[in-house]
């Protein structure tokens, strides 16, 4: 590792104890797997994981402008959210890229929380400070007093019927705020995976012990611990973006392929006008899903249709589900479904196929996630 | 293959030699390192190898590892049942999970290899 500080999760050492494999991943040190990405894969699939994801950051808006000023910073409607409800968003840039892609929930009529990514946790902190002046709210970061579990796969209902019940009357996206351990915590019906899941903010010092009781009521369930490599592979095959690879502040959520979250018909909002010339014109590149017969290829191969270079993949993985590789990337818009490319691994041409996104459907929730 | 029999490289392929044929393989400290191998791209026979250069490549989920050749030689013949089922290098990476054979140049260019109880001290040296 170079010169930098290393940070590291309150669950640091529950990584050690469980065998996980440390990496350093933009600068936190985090499990990448435990026994086996594969099968941490299937086992959010077919039964449930507990993900340590504390590395997320955690803004608080509060305030009589809160609303309006997180309806003013996203694409999606903020505005109409209810108390108890959450929405998938893109904080647009002004310039036609993306700041962040966020998770907003409404937990007052004038409280709520948005879950940023940690990469851009202080990014997007200070993007909110610039842009709420005119705004009577109080922006928060609060990332460093709170972590952060994800349960994901189809028997987290059980798990969470055991643990946390009332999140399960909340449809997808819903929130609650409830004591456990006698601490304020957060739970959500959220997730990265493609299956229904749950994700527990928490103050930092109790998160031990709900990893812990987590693991023991799982039992049943066959639960199993996972690190990012089974992260990285569930959210690929569901066709989630990560953000900094798939989109970052260069490209939009309709060259993303995400225009759903771009709400044109609510309030105004930052670089408006960038998203409606865009539709009305149309897009020049696309984020593009391509599937291979052969071969593993990773971010940064180039794709080429007929001998010309068409784009880069900008996020690649083999697919436990599929049993194939998959890999997604900005190409011309229009290529069918099926249709003949090649990827460049290691200074070979592979054969791969136009795919759709998502790649893998068997997941409760793919791709619209609202 | 038993593991006590055979030599070991720094990068952490093993090779049983025989005469001037020898058989290549993967530790089982490199295996759980890759983790779950979902790819092998496996030498052309008769390709050519010169000791501590590229042969192939293993892929793992996670990442791409180059195979070096513990010693030159040429490539006679490879375990094609990889491209089927690449997890064996997982599971016997010592048997059914062999790469590839070789016809080898030089047999004395393995003697600055490890053996057994050499290689189990130098793993001790590896960082996990």
């Amino acid at each position: 590792m170079e010169n930098k500080t290393i940070r590291r999760t309150h669950l640091n050492e529950i990584h050690k104890k469980y065998g996980g494999k440390l990496v350093d991943f933009h600068g936190w040190e985090l499990p990448v797997q435990f026994e086996s990405i594969i099968k941490e894969h299937l086992s959010v699939r077919n039964d449930v994981g507990l993900f340590d994801v504390s590395h997320m950051g955690q803004v608080f808006v509060t305030g009589k402008d809160a609303r309006k000023f997180l309806d003013w910073v996203n694409t999606n409607n903020v505005f109409k959210l209810k108390k108890g409800e959450g929405c998938y968003s893109h904080l647009p840039n002004g310039k036609g890229g993306i700041v962040d892609d966020v998770i907003n929930f409404c937990l007052d009529e004038e409280r709520f929380l948005v879950i940023v990514n940690a990469t851009t946790t202080e990014k997007d902190y200070n993007w909110f400070l610039k842009n709420s002046k005119k705004f009577n709210v109080r922006v928060e970061n609060k990332s460093n007093e709170y972590s952060m579990i994800a349960i994901q796969g189809p028997k987290s209902l059980e798990l969470m019927n055991k643990f946390v019940p009332e999140i399960l009357k909340y449809p997808r996206f819903g929130i609650v705020e409830t004591e456990i351990l006698n601490k304020h915590c957060f739970v959500s019906r959220t997730g990265y995976t493609g299956e229904d899941g749950f994700e527990v903010t928490a103050p930092n010092k109790i998160i031990v012990d709900i990893w812990e009781k987590l693991m023991d009521l799982g039992k049943e369930y066959n639960i199993k611990p996972c690190g990012l490599g089974s992260r990285d592979s569930l959210r690929l095959e569901s066709g989630y973006l990560l953000y900094g690879s798939d989109i970052d502040d260069e490209h939009s959520s309709y060259e993303a392929g995400y225009g759903w979250v771009v709400k044109l018909n609510k309030g105004e909002f930052i670089g408006k006008e960038l998203f409606e010339k865009q539709k009305k014109e149309g897009i020049k590149i696309k984020l593009t899903g391509i599937v291979m017969e052969q071969g593993v290829p990773r971010s940064g191969c180039r794709v080429f249709k007929n001998g010309v270079e068409i784009g880069t993949l900008t996020s690649a993985s083999y697919s436990p589900s599929l049993k194939k590789s998959i890999g997604m990337g900005y190409m011309p818009p229009g290529l069918k479904v099926a249709e003949e490319v090649e990827v460049e691994i290691r200074d070979k041409k592979v054969k791969a196929r136009i795919s759709e996104i998502p790649f893998f459907k068997g997941g409760v929730f793919f791709f619209k996630l609202n | 293959m038993n593991k006590e029999d055979l030599k070991y490289t720094k990068t952490h392929e093993w090779i049983k030699i025989d005469g001037n044929t020898a058989i290549v393989g993967v530790s089982d400290f490199a295996q759980k390192e890759m983790g779950d191998i979902v790819f092998v791209d496996l030498p052309k026979v008769r390709a050519k190898l010169e000791k501590e250069k590229q042969a192939c490549v293993v892929e793992s989920v996670k990442s791409a590892f180059d195979i070096y050749a513990p010693v030159s030689g040429e490539v006679t013949e490879v375990n094609s049942e990889l491209s089927n089922d690449p997890a064996k290098i997982n599971q016997e990476p010592y048997g059914s999970g062999w790469i590839f054979k070789m016809k080898v140049i030089n047999p004395s260019e393995a003697n600055d290899l490890m053996n057994y109880l050499q290689y189990e001290e130098f793993l001790k040296t590896q960082s996990h």
